[in-house]
């Protein structure tokens, strides 16, 4: 046990002879462990483990005799309302009731009547408000933090991870309780944490409470596994493929030879396609530039807010105009053009696509 | 379990020590260092709900994921994972790419017995050359579908009409990363490829000469166009749509994660 400072000792004893009424001198000397204490009046506690309004004026032990504070509570019953943390979108169900009423207490021991409601999570504000927590004038005994393992936060916790802590309503209040692990003084029973209210504060003030839940769900399971099957599925089909078909290497480049027809890669033989038509001015600049900026811009020019089909037919079918246009330029490149570039049907004429000789075949 | 030939203990007592060792290592202060909790290898996650956002919280990779994701977006007939398998078809690209590395000189004299040997001589070298080759063409063939499904979603209405234009650059990006490789294994298909495809960068109004010579190092393609696109190639284009694709993913969360319902 720590010393403690003359001076928050008589503070808090200050504190706790006015609420009880009992002067100050004596209430220094239970501190000191001269005196016996006196039955603790503070407390309160509800039955039910539930909705416990955590009043807890200054309540004092004396050193070693007893460690056992009124639980603070969060409030658990309401449907979680949503922290903001990191982006706007936010977790319905993210943060499940918390409670663990520890309730048994085997009574013969000590006094250890309330429930002790258990946040698994010191929220956030809580993590932050715990240094100051010796300044409320009922701090005694209490080590400081991390002094023992007794009631050491589970590392499973991820303690500190900011987790989307706090439950509750708009308008409703949080209560930042700190969890503190506490040497387990004698007579009372390994394990048990106590709780102590460092303040209370309106939900409105620290959260941005999200008014219009989404219907989500885990990433994990859900989208991880679907994503994973696919990168497998994905991965199969390359390898298959690989193994099946050979990737063309033709004899070494020759500068004095001129392959008849030559052609660009299938993503660019729809613009090769468009060479024989217009200038190639307009084929091979204008277009492409065009091509791109106009994609870009698409978002600037479809001012129309609504994501139905059914509300932006003429957009889907300028797309699917678009699309079609293309890919039936690349197809008639790829297969439909033979010596010289000229018009020839991949049926009788062959086929005049070094990545595609070898997977198709009208022989 | 083998007591009947006289030497079944000696497995046991093997096992035992190996667990004591296993335990030892495990409760190490380097273990407990290296493993975050969660880890599979401190015990993994208790299936409940808060260890499901752990899961992704906790994991530098998956972190790329919200916690959470809207129910529709997790359909595959929504998205049909397009982009995600893009980017998946990148990275393979990238490993494939790798390994071709070590085997590949771009010069005018060694780069095509380079890929021949590739095909002929090099351990798994012609089936991580199909791989390059043919993801290369799907990554090309899955980014446009990728764009076409995003425009039918109408996902590129506010607040992601910039995300579309970097999306539009990407798939600039990726056409150049395709092409680029296109001219490396320096054979005929190669050659002539890039010379039709480059001879429309002459046409280009005004500039056309100066962006055609800059693009092939030279009046036409060679050996200079080989160094030059192959740096291009395996350096400069990947750095440049890695940046890119950083901020396509970050702006995808930041834009409220995946568009829709319709």
């Amino acid at each position: 046990m720590p010393e403690i400072p003359e001076s928050l000792l008589r503070r808090s004893a200050e504190a706790k002879a006015k609420a009880l009424g009992i002067p100050v001198e004596q209430v220094l000397a239970e501190m000191r462990g001269e005196v016996p204490p006196q039955e603790e009046t503070a407390s309160e506690e509800t039955a039910d483990g539930g909705r416990q309004t955590a009043a807890e004026p200054e309540q004092e032990q004396p050193a070693d005799a007893e460690q056992v504070e009124p639980a603070a509570e969060v409030e658990q019953e309401e449907p979680a309302a949503e922290v903001e943390q990191v982006e706007p979108a936010a977790e319905v169900e993210q943060v499940e009731p918390a409670a663990e009423p520890e309730q048994e207490e085997p009574a013969a021991e000590v006094e250890q009547p309330e429930p002790v409601a258990e946040p698994e999570q010191a929220a956030p504000a809580a993590g932050g408000i715990q240094p100051a927590a010796g300044g409320d004038g009922s701090e005694s005994s209490t080590p400081p933090p991390g002094g023992d393992g007794a009631g050491a936060r589970d590392g499973g916790a991820g303690d500190e991870e900011p987790v989307p802590v706090a439950a509750a309503g708009a308008g409703r209040v949080a209560a930042a309780v700190a969890t503190r692990p506490v040497a387990a003084p004698t007579g009372v029973p390994e394990g048990v944490r106590t709780q102590r209210l460092l303040t209370v504060v309106k939900a409105k003030a620290i959260q941005q409470v999200k008014t219009e839940p989404t219907d989500k769900v885990n990433t994990w399971p859900h989208l991880m596994i679907a994503e994973f099957a696919s990168l497998l599925a994905m991965t199969g089909f390359v390898v298959v493929l690989s193994v099946i078909l050979q990737a063309p290497l033709l004899e070494a480049a020759n500068f004095n030879e001129t392959p008849n027809p030559s052609k660009a890669p299938w993503y660019f033989l729809g613009l090769q396609e468009l060479l024989s038509y217009f200038d190639p001015q307009v084929a091979g600049v204008l277009v492409p530039t065009f091509g791109l900026i106009g994609l870009m811009a698409i978002p600037y020019f479809d001012r129309n807010p609504s994501t139905k089909p059914s509300d932006r037919k003429f957009a889907i079918l300028m797309f699917t105009f678009f699309l079609a246009g293309a890919s039936t330029l690349t197809i008639l490149g790829v297969l439909f053009r033979g010596q010289g570039f000229n018009f020839s049907y991949p049926w009788s004429d062959g086929i005049f696509f070094d990545d595609l000789k070898d997977w198709i075949s009208f022989e | 379990m083998t007591n009947g030939n006289g030497n079944g203990n000696g497995g046991l007592r093997l096992r035992e020590r190996m667990g004591e060792a296993g335990d030892k290592l495990r409760t190490s202060s380097l273990w407990e260092s290296v493993f975050r909790p969660g880890s599979p290898f401190k015990g993994g996650y208790t299936d409940t709900p808060r260890n499901r956002s752990y899961v992704i919280m906790n994991n530098v990779l998956y972190h790329l994921h919200p916690v959470k994701v809207k129910r529709h977006g997790v359909r595959l007939s929504y998205t049909l994972c397009l982009g995600g398998l893009s980017f998946f078809l990148f990275i393979l690209l990238t490993i494939t790419g790798i390994f071709l590395m070590f085997y590949y000189t771009p010069t005018a004299i060694q780069a095509y017995p380079d890929a021949q040997a590739l095909s002929t001589s090099v351990a798994f070298g012609s089936l991580v050359r199909n791989m390059h080759r043919w993801g290369a063409h799907l990554m090309v063939l899955t980014v446009f579908l990728h764009m076409s499904r995003v425009f039918y979603h109408g996902a590129y209405k506010p607040p992601r009409e910039f995300n579309w234009i970097v999306g539009v650059v990407l798939l600039l990006l990726t056409l150049l990363l395709s092409f680029t490789g296109y001219l490396l294994p320096w054979d005929q298909l190669a050659l002539w490829a890039v010379t039709v495809g480059t001879n429309m960068a002459g046409f280009v109004p005004v500039f056309g000469a100066q962006v055609k010579f800059a693009l092939l190092g030279g009046a036409e393609v060679t050996a200079n166009t080989l160094l030059r696109w192959y740096v291009l190639h395996v350096l400069f284009l990947p750095f440049i749509i890695v940046i890119f694709m950083a901020v396509h993913f970050w702006r995808v969360r930041k834009d409220g994660g995946i568009s829709g319902p319709l």
